[in-house]
């Protein structure tokens, strides 16, 4: 169990207020200068150093990404940050705690990535739903205006940077990082053709690094604590310490700040008192946001909770969104859903998606009945396979996993409930002549 | 130069060109519904993918993916097929297959590529999508049930006709595309999103359930509506023109052509001149051809003759006229019927000399007195493209949505001797400088305009940036035959007979003398008329036509003209007999000869060359331009004052009125 004195969010619970004067009796904003006099370069060296591996869900390593901006930005094209706080995917409620108890750590970790990229502001798209959150970070920002940590010579370094923040309308899409470009333009929030890739031309056409919330606050701490400590968790690879959500069938859900690489087992009995009737009740678990394939019981029990743990189980670590499912589960119902999810939320760019995610999700409904043939197992198989892959961004690959997770794992679910409705068994209807 | 591979064979593509036009360039074909050369890359559809190596173990959209050197490229592999058949069963679950009722049938890129790269049956069993119709005007019809999304409709509305009034709304299968509140779309190019629509989703309002492509005689010809000569093909049917749709023509047209080009067609069989007429009493009666041409004769003119050409006639016929009234001692020629009277002696000073496609190249421009989205919605486009690389647009007269951004001056052509600095620190950086002169700004900025050729530095080597922009189709041909008079119309009002050739905008009033009216429609030059020999139009007639760059080109007759009607040509050969002065080619082919003698340039479908010469006028830039010329784009002239369709366009897009649609 990660000890209390290695925590980077030590109010995620929000048991002390989230203020300035607050965030700076926990630590944030000390010394914020003497981070920057580390110079651009170093900062970049230090978080590739660290192993951060970013935390929106594709787990590219930030201090590589953050390298690929421009060194000398030209004054017509600045560089430009751009925070994900679109946090949208099923299950993902990190970012959440965050931005409502310790906004301070985004707001610096916004200055020190943006300088050490080199840019002239940050942008943190804030997901519409986060009303609370939004208020709450507006006001984080205007505080740190006031003492003068963020604006014109940024906490007495020399070096102006701005922080805005935007609110999304609610488009899961809009989570998607050319996406959000769009979106922040003022335009349909669709994903853009890569490449070229926002590092080249991003928002208003000037390089952009998007990052997720969790890696943009966690810098600051990095750096103060050193690449060495922070690279001391988790297995090689996969370092560092990382917020779990967990939600679902455990006795206590909740969002936590542990290792990585931690097993899930040790997860679930340290911090959320174990699986609701125990762990023979286990049936499956969505390990990374609904976006992921699901893992059955008996693979994820000790398996390592990290990027590579997962990969070797066919699933995935995304956003660490753990959705756990016990016996009393419809699992095909809980997949149908989140194929209507992403129907829902499919932008319509681009073909594949655009009417796949429909067609998927009314095969998926008549799966939950089971009023279907057994053949229409396999051809769903095929739509996943006809979609994944082939679209503009993620979310067709997103949408087609859950189900080939489904299939791949519970296909005997599947056919029992055809069966008992009477696909396939029932005398063929002989046509009146 | 980078090198790829493509199925194997290895060629050589230019920088920057894009996995799909190496695929081209291969000679392998590849299938497409939201990519087209002319609008911004979507990659959307995803009917382009290949597989490409090296590069990520999945199909790449070769439109928007870049060729590089030693990529190889894979347009048949089973990856690709899979791909293709996947992305064809997606598109046509939602499509309603409504084939046999719908217009786009037989001529639909999705049932084309269907048949090619389809699986040829669906597993779709779920229901279809329905959507609402959307109005978008009077031009275009939509059955948005059948759209795929493509997005080109979108790009062209705001890509190159710069009105961004067409648009989606929602989002995954719910996705609509619409016009702005589902008003009609105010745009003079909208029909081209009817040829653009690669399903049935957008077709023509007008031809809406007309005919079947297959049934269809295509000729190909110039249009007269402007003085682009925007190069078309019409597709009749029997005796009527049923559709007029463009041909593609780089220098001239690329391939776009105004809702007025497309739609005008439906005049051409309204309110025609089908036999001769005679005015007995104050009143016309119809007569035979002797009866008329005795009339005529009559008249006894002597050579007090002359000739005023309409906008919309060819060099055949003004060549007819001019060769008779040659026989009968006058030169009484004049085509610019409201009474401009610019000094032509020069026609490089008159021409638009840096080309329609040269246009494109112009990193500064000023306009004077010209509203170029309705006098020349073609070059307007070029322009647009000329903002988009960097040129600054200027402009004198009154101010006007021109679809881009504009610095608008004032509207004295007093500023043209006197222009800010702003102009001529942009001019003077510029490498290729512009000026384009409207035919409202000729009569008194035509001399200001000609001095800033040197001031502006508009001549250098190989670019000549001082234009003038015609209207009418007739002018340029008009021009080089000689029809201009000095002092303008006035100076042939004074003839005892008077030919008009389809001439509707002249102020009769002024014409004191026998007004022979040889033309097609009956319009304000028949009303006005005492003798009317009906001719045809330019649907009828093989011709030659001038665009305002000095581009000679030719069209050919797409169908026969109603009633008694003849060609143009062979009326004045006819009346060249009565008259007693008879000309001296008997067949078309003789006339074209005579005339290619009389006017080399003429000769050869090209650009005809003017030397540069032009006239030492004196007279700075004087009057304020209350407006500009044209006053309504879509009833300019007899044809398309006669057809429904752009009286009704003018009625709805330029005058507000509501066009409700019925409740069925």
């Amino acid at each position: 169990m990660l000890a209390d004195k290695d925590r980077i969010f030590t109010n995620v619970y929000g048991f002390q207020p989230w203020n300035i004067d607050a965030a700076i009796m926990r630590g944030d904003w000390d010394n914020t200068k003497d981070l920057m006099a580390l110079g651009q370069d170093a900062i970049i060296d230090v978080m590739k150093a660290s192993g951060l591996r970013g935390r929106g869900g594709a787990g590219f390593p930030t201090g590589t990404k953050w390298s690929f901006m421009p060194k000398e930005p030209k004054p017509d094209r600045p560089n430009f940050l751009v925070i994900n706080a679109d946090e949208s995917e099923p299950g993902s409620c990190k970012d959440r705690e965050i931005i409502r108890h310790d906004p301070h750590k985004l707001i610096e970790g916004a200055l020190i990535a943006g300088f050490a990229m080199r840019a002239r502001a940050a942008y943190i798209y804030i997901r519409g739903e986060y009303i609370r959150e939004a208020k709450t970070l507006f006001a984080a920002v205007a505080e740190a205006y006031d003492r003068g940590f963020i604006g014109k010579n940024a906490c007495g370094s020399g070096y102006d940077f701005d922080v805005f923040v935007h609110r999304g309308a609610g488009a899961y899409i809009c989570g998607e990082e050319t996406a959000m470009l769009e979106s922040l333009e003022g335009k349909k929030g669709q994903p853009r053709l890569k490449p070229p890739f926002p590092a080249g031309a991003g928002l208003y056409g000037c390089p952009t690094t998007v990052n997720n919330v969790e890696s943009i606050a966690v810098a600051p701490t990095i750096l103060r604590r050193g690449a060495a400590w922070f690279s001391s968790f988790g297995a090689e690879n996969n370092r560092g310490t990382k917020l779990f959500q967990i939600s679902g069938h455990v006795n206590k859900p909740c969002v936590v700040e542990e290792e990585m690489s931690i097993s899930f087992r040790d997860l679930i009995e340290t911090h959320c008192g174990g699986i609701r009737g125990g762990w023979d009740n286990l049936l499956a678990v969505i390990p990374g946001g609904s976006s992921v394939p699901l893992v059955p019981a008996a693979q994820i029990m000790d398996c390592a909770m990290d990027f590579d743990g997962l990969k070797a189980v066919g699933s995935g670590l995304g956003t660490a969104a753990i959705i756990v499912m016990d016996k009393s589960t419809d699992i095909v119902r809980a997949i149908s859903r989140i194929s209507y999810f992403y129907k829902h939320e499919s932008c319509g760019q681009c073909t594949p998606c655009r009417e796949g995610t429909g067609w998927m999700w009314r095969v998926m409904e008549r799966m939950r009945t089971g009023d279907a043939e057994l053949s229409e197992i396999d051809m769903l198989q095929q739509v996943t396979k006809q979609v994944e892959g082939h679209s503009i961004c993620a979310l067709g690959d997103a949408a087609a996993w859950p189900i080939q997770g489904l299939i791949k794992h519970f296909r005997p679910e599947m056919e029992r409930r055809i069966r008992e409705r009477g696909g396939d068994t029932a005398p063929m209807m002989e046509a009146a002549e | 130069m980078p090198t790829v591979k493509v199925d194997g064979v290895e060629i050589e593509v230019p920088q920057g060109a894009t996995v799909l036009q190496a695929c081209e360039l291969a000679g392998k074909e590849i299938p497409r519904f939201c990519y087209h050369e002319r609008l911004s890359i979507a990659g959307n559809c995803r009917m382009c993918l290949v597989e490409v190596k090296p590069g990520p173990p999945k199909p790449q959209a070769s439109c928007a993916l870049p060729a590089a050197d030693k990529q190889e490229i894979f347009t048949n592999s089973p990856m690709v097929k899979n791909a293709r058949e996947g992305i064809m069963e997606f598109l046509l679950i939602n499509h309603p297959l409504d084939c046999p009722i719908c217009d786009q049938g037989g001529e639909c890129d999705l049932q084309d590529q269907s048949v090619a790269y389809g699986r040829g049956h669906s597993r779709y069993d779920e229901n279809k999508r329905a959507v609402t119709e959307k109005y978008m005007g009077p031009i275009v019809k939509t059955v948005m049930t059948r759209c795929i999304q493509c997005t080109r409709c979108i790009r062209f509305a705001e890509e190159v006709s710069g009105v961004e009034e067409i648009g989606a709304i929602f989002r995954g299968e719910d996705m609509q595309i619409t016009s702005y509140l589902e008003n009609a779309v105010k745009s003079e190019l909208s029909g081209n999103v009817v040829d653009l629509c690669p399903v049935g989703a957008l077709t023509s309002k007008p031809y809406a359930f007309e005919a079947r492509p297959w049934e269809l005689r295509k000729t190909l010809t110039i249009d007269v509506m402007d003085a682009v000569g925007t190069n078309i093909r019409l597709d009749s049917r029997g005796r009527q023109v049923l559709r007029c749709v463009p041909r593609i023509n780089e220098d001239v047209n690329e391939e776009w052509a105004t809702d007025k080009t497309r739609h005008a067609i439906d005049g051409l069989v309204r309110r025609r001149l089908d036999k001769p007429y005679v005015r007995v009493n104050g009143k016309l009666v119809p007569a035979t051809w002797d009866e008329a041409f005795a009339a005529i004769k009559a008249v006894n003119a002597g050579s007090s003759v002359a000739a005023v050409a309409g906008d919309l006639v060819d060099c055949e016929t003004m060549y007819a006229a001019k060769a008779l009234l040659a026989k009968m001692g006058s030169t009484m020629l004049e085509g610019r019927q409201t009474g401009m009277a610019y000094d032509a002696s020069n026609i490089a000073a008159v021409n638009f000399n840096t080309t329609i496609a040269g246009t494109e190249r112009a990193d500064a421009i000023l306009l004077v007195g010209t509203n170029l989205r309705w006098e020349a919605p073609l070059v307007n486009t070029r322009v647009r493209k000329a903002i988009k690389k960097g040129a600054k647009v200027f402009a004198i007269g009154p101010e006007t949505d021109l679809t881009y951004k504009v610095e608008w001056l004032g509207d004295d052509l007093a500023l043209l001797g006197n222009l800010p600095d702003a102009v001529t620190e942009a001019f003077a950086k510029a490498e290729r400088p512009m000026v384009i002169v409207g035919g409202g700004a000729l009569k008194g900025g035509h001399a200001a305009a000609l001095k800033l050729v040197d001031t502006l530095g508009l001549i250098k080597a190989d670019w000549n940036g001082f234009n003038v922009v015609h209207m009418a189709a007739s002018r340029m041909g008009g021009l080089m035959l000689g029809y201009a008079q000095t002092g303008g119309i006035a100076d042939v009002m004074r003839a005892k007979l008077g030919f008009f050739l389809g001439a509707d905008e002249v102020d009769f009033s002024q014409f004191a003398g026998f007004k022979v009216f040889v033309g097609h429609h009956g319009d304000k030059g028949a009303a006005a008329a005492d003798v009317i020999l009906p001719g045809v139009t330019y649907a009828e007639k093989s011709g030659t036509w001038v665009n305002l760059e000095g581009r000679v080109q030719r069209g050919e007759r797409a169908v026969f003209a109603p009633g008694d009607a003849r060609d143009d040509w062979s009326i004045f050969r006819a009346l060249s007999d009565t008259l007693g002065h008879t000309l001296p080619f008997d067949s078309f082919e003789g006339l074209r000869e005579e005339m290619f003698a009389a006017v080399p340039a003429l000769r050869h479908q090209a650009l005809a060359t003017f030397e540069w010469n032009p006239p030492v006028l004196n007279g700075a830039g004087e009057g304020v331009l209350a407006g500009y010329p044209i006053k309504d784009f879509y009833l300019t002239n007899a044809i398309c004052r006669a057809s429904p369709t752009m009286q009704r366009c003018s009625a709805e897009l330029l005058h507000g009125e509501d066009f409700a649609e019925a409740a069925e």
